[in-house]
Parts: structure tokens; sequence; C-alpha cells
């Protein structure tokens, strides 16, 4: 392939995944509050559009045209600056996450189904997180606002501490994989064992210790119930994002579903074996079913998180500290220590 | 190509390096200080050092100016003071360093057969690096490993003593 | 195709800005970082010149430099804070007390 035509695939591949993202995004949102809603017994959105199938439209138009107001003795380049900042890093790292197979289209495109296939994706996706903790922190600051910095304070807290689990729970499956790519990964993850389970990294890689850290690490690090009471309405008025009002206010919340959106995506590719699955019929079908898989796994995270979010309280401060630190830490470390024992003594 | 990327991202590196010096707010300074992280992460990158890159983001850019930045919030610093009886450092000093600068950049140039390094000359993949660490530096390795240990309990047992200190005199 | 000069000027360049900050500042967060910023100059010259002589153990030096920066970063930290603390003043210039 030519430059040029590596450029222009490039250009659409990303303006393609950018367009699926923010959709996702926007349609997460009308997920939860349907899910949410029906779990408490009563209808969520129905009335705009069917099965209030339009509500995140009619919820952007909402933000364009609220009053955007910047309050008095704030640092006004920083307040401007946060939302972008969350969700610059919310939306990078799906730049290294791969949807499919290599895909040959007419005679000259061979390209894979990810924008780029980087050979450290693991720990770009985990340095875009780290760095994702300032736009948190900086609006806490900025705002000028007793709650908010308490607020921000805690959520940039509670996110670097469970990073560390984060990243932990993960080189289970970086030592049975031998790679960071995350292509590579998942092809590790092929095939089946006991003639029909497939040998995803949960099952046969025998990491459903690391899959249940990293699910509790990933709530932590999204800001979600239970572990969301930096940004709780009872606690903290709202906590870092108090003063903001209009597109920045969206800008956060679009920041934080897009980061669910990223640890599902993750999850999928590093636990439940990315894309695999039942793959038939002529050549569109074989591109194509791929990526249903891939969105039928993250959809079942996704559903999972609205799950929980839906049916467990809050906890509070101190206790998600300690829990943090006390209890997922050791369990994280003993799970790389038993893999590392295992790979050894197997070769 | 490689020289473009390089002044670029080494302009970067430079406009954020002055930036800290001549911002009043320690904030201010802090996220330019995220910003030379950054830039020396491509930096690095385009010597081919991946993994050294992907570290210098995550634990410098994403964990220790973290902590600076929450110290910064938590202290409430406020914008810095003039000090006095600084005349001399800007009349001799900053030129002098300058020219010192110059000097040396200079003498680098002209005389330097140190040769030419391409784009991604020695690709550090992290199978490589991990090798080396755990086979030939293996003891720096530990000794490192111990010394943040003792970083981890002198930091706890520092913040801890000084609120106990205030809570026996109050 | 970088003369490797090129990379050894831009490490100068930042070592000496994280001198002239340590020595005109007078905030000792802002002092503390220019620490960090000399050892990212030195970082850069450590891998510029593992790249030249195809030496992998300057890589793994920068390594160590990482992990001593912010073992030192946390300690200095929570010594600032302990300073704070007690002469409630973040100004190099007034904690003082053993001046003659």
């Amino acid at each position: 392939m030519s430059v040029g035509l590596f450029i222009l695939v490039s250009l659409v591949k990303i303006a393609l995944v950018f367009f699926i993202l923010l959709t996702a995004v926007a349609y997460t949102v009308w997920l939860e509050r349907k899910v949410v809603g029906h779990m408490q017994n009563r209808w969520g959105p129905t009335r705009v559009g069917p099965f209030g199938l339009l509500q995140p439209a009619a919820d952007g138009v909402k933000f364009l045209f609220k009053e955007d107001l910047t309050p008095p003795h704030v640092h006004k380049t920083l307040y401007i600056a946060a939302p972008m900042i969350a969700v610059m890093f919310a939306l990078t790292s799906i730049a290294v996450i791969p949807f499919g197979n290599w895909v040959a289209i007419g005679d000259t495109i061979y390209t894979p189904l990810q924008i780029t296939d980087v050979n450290i994706g693991l720990l770009v996706i985990l340095g875009v997180t780290s760095l994702g903790v300032y736009g948190i922190a900086l609006s806490g600051w900025s705002s000028n606002n007793k709650y908010s910095l308490l607020g921000g304070l805690r959520a940039s807290a509670q996110m670097i501490s469970y990073e560390i689990s984060l990243g932990l729970s993960l080189v289970g499956v970086l030592i049975l994989s031998g790679s960071f790519s995350l292509r590579e990964i998942v092809q590790a993850q092929s095939g089946h064992f006991w003639g029909f389970i497939p040998k995803w990294n949960i099952f046969y890689g025998g990491q459903f210790v690391a899959f249940f850290v990293y699910l509790m690490a990933a709530y932590a690090e999204t800001n979600r119930i239970p572990f969301d009471l930096p940004e709780a309405e009872t606690e903290l008025v709202a906590g870092y994002h108090t003063e903001y009002s209009a597109m920045k206010f969206a800008m956060f919340f679009m920041a934080e579903y897009a980061n669910m959106v990223t640890v599902g995506c993750l999850a999928t590719l590093l636990f439940l074996g990315g894309w695999s699955g039942p793959i038939f019929g002529p050549y569109i079908l074989q591109v194509l079913l791929p990526v249903f898989w891939f969105v039928a796994k993250v959809f079942v995270f996704m559903f999972i998180y609205i799950w929980v979010r839906g049916t467990l309280p809050r906890f509070r401060y101190d206790q998600l500290m300690a829990f943090g630190w006390k209890f997922l830490l050791p369990v994280a470390i003993a799970n790389v220590v038993i893999t590392a024992l295992i790979v050894a003594l197997r070769s | 190509m490689h020289l473009i990327l390089f002044l670029i991202f080494g302009a970067v590196c430079v406009a954020g390096a002055v930036n800290l010096l001549l911002q009043h707010h320690p904030i201010d300074s802090a996220l330019s200080l995220v910003v030379v992280m950054g830039a020396l992460a491509a930096e690095y990158l385009l010597l081919g050092a991946e993994f050294v890159a992907a570290v210098q983001v995550i634990v410098y850019a994403g964990a220790i100016m973290v902590l600076f930045v929450f110290v910064i919030m938590l202290l409430n610093a406020g914008e810095e003071a003039r000090s006095g009886g600084s005349r001399i450092a800007w009349v001799i000093g900053v030129p002098g360093m300058l020219l010192g600068s110059i000097l040396m950049a200079w003498v680098l140039l002209k005389h330097s057969g140190t040769g030419q390094v391409e784009v991604g000359s020695l690709p550090g993949s992290p199978q490589d690096i991990g090798w080396l660490l755990f086979h030939d530096f293996l003891l720096p390795f530990e000794v490192t490993s111990i010394l943040v240990l003792i970083a981890i309990m002198g930091a706890v047992v520092l913040a801890s003593h000084a609120q106990s200190a205030e809570k026996k005199e109050g | 195709m970088v003369p490797l000069s090129y990379y050894l000027i831009l490490s100068g360049i930042l070592f000496a800005c994280g001198v002239t900050g340590f020595l005109i500042k007078r905030n000792i967060i802002t002092i503390f970082m220019s620490i960090e910023l000399m050892l990212n100059g030195v970082n850069l010259s450590f891998v510029a010149f593992a790249a030249q002589w195809h030496a992998l153990s300057g890589q793994i030096f920068v390594f160590f430099v990482m992990v001593v920066a912010a073992a030192e970063a946390a300690v200095g930290l929570a010594i600032i804070i302990a300073v704070y603390r007690t002469r409630e003043t973040l100004n190099v210039d007034q904690v003082n007390l053993l001046k003659l």
C-alpha cells in the first residue's frame, strides 16, 4: 500500500471509529437510564422517539443550549481546559483497540480493523488512563469551591490508588500471552479446549481472579458505583464538577462514559477472547461477525456495570481506600505470583 | 523527517522548561513540567526506546507529577512571593548561564565526531529490557525495590508523625 | 538522521533550565520540580547514548533513575508537608530559624 493510500485509509478508520465511539457513549447513557429504570420498577425514557431512543439527541441539544456560565474567581485557563483534558484522554485509548481481523478491500487495501497496532498497546492505554487523572484533579482545584476541591482530591487519590491494582491484574494476562500488543494477546486466546470451551484467558488461562480484580479496579477508575463518592450528589454537592454547566459538564459526562467503554473493550480483549466466536458464511460476514462478537461481549460488560450501579450502595471514602490498598492490591500481587509460578513450572 | 520531528518536540521541551521558570504560580509550573515530560516521551520514541517512553508517561507524567499537583492543591500554594537581593542573579547569573550554554553547544557541535542516530536505531522492546533487568541487572533491581519500600515507609511515617505531633500540642 | 550532539544540546538546555529554576525560585515545590527537570535532562542523554552505542543498558539506567526520582519525590513532598505544618509557609527564605 502506498503512503497516500495508507493515510487515506487511516483517516477513514479514525473518523469511523470516533463516530461509532461517540454514538456508543451517547447510547450507553440511554442504556443505563433504561436498565436502572427497569430495575427500579419504572420505565426509563420513553417519550422521545420509540423506546426513548432519541433521548441522547435531546440531551445533546439541551447541553448545547444551556447557559454556560463561568463563576468568578476561578483559575480561568484550567477551568476551561480541565474538561477538555478529561475528554481528550478518555477518547484517545480507542486508537489501539482492535475490533477484528485483517480485512482486504478490493485488490490494494489490506488493513487491520484497528486504527494502529502498536507493540506496546497495553502500556499506551495504561499511560492514557494515568493522564486522565489530571482532568479531574485540575477541575476540582480550579473551581474555587471547597466541595469541588475535596471532590477532586478524593477522586484523584482514588484513581491513582486503583490504577496499581488495575495494572497488576493485567500482568497475569501478559505472562500468558508474552506480548503487550493487544492483537497478539487476542490471538493467543484463539482455539478451543475440551472440544467446545474457548481458550479465553478467563477460563483456560485461569485468570478469573484477575478478571474480578480488574472489574473492581475498573469500577473505581471510572468513578462508578459502588466507588462514586467523589461525585455523589448527596455527599459533596456534585464533587469535582459542581461549578460546571452546559457543554463543559457534558464533556465530563462523555469522558466518564468513554472511559467505561474503553475499560469494557479492554476487558473483552484481555479476558474474554476479543473477537473470537463462531464465524461462517461469505467474506463480508467473515469480516463483520468478529466485530459483532466483540460488540456483544462489550455490551455484556456494560450491562454488568449498569447492573452493579443499580444494585449496590456506595462505599464510604475510608472503606474505599482500605479496600483498594489492603485487599485488592495483595490479591492482584498473589495472582501475578501464582500465574508466574504455574507458567514457569509448565515450561 | 527525523530532524523535523526532533526539532518540533525539542522546541516543545525547551518552551515547557522556560515556562516553568517564568510562571509565578506553582500549578502552572507543574503543568509545564508535564508538557516537558510528554515531549520527552516523544523524543524517546524517536530514538526507538518504546518501553522507556511508555514508562515515562505512566510513572513520571502520570504518577510523580500527579503527586506534585496533589501537594500543591493540598497545601493551597499561592502565587510565589518576589524575593529581594536577586539583582545580581539577573545581571550576571542569567547572561553568564546563557554564555556558558552557547559555549558548550558550540564546542559540542564543532568537535562532535560522535556520529548520527537514526530513527528507532535501538528498539528497546519490553522483552529485551526485561531480560536484561532480570539477568544482568538483577542486583540493582532488587536494591531499588528495597529503596522504594523505604521511601514508602518514610513518607507514611513523616505524614502521620506530623499529625500526631499536632495532636499532642493541641 | 540527527547528529547525537543535538540530543546532547537539548539535554544540556533542560539541565541548565533545571539548575536556573533551582537557584532563582523561592517556592519549595517549584525548586523540587526543577530537580525533576534536571533528572529528565539526564535521562535524555542516557537514552541518546544508548541508541548511539547500541547498548540497552542505557535504557535500563533510565529505569533506575526514574525509580529513584519517584522515591525522592515521595519522601521530599512528605518533608515539605511536614515543614508546612510547622512553619506555615512554602517560601524557603522564611525557613531560617537556624540562621545566625
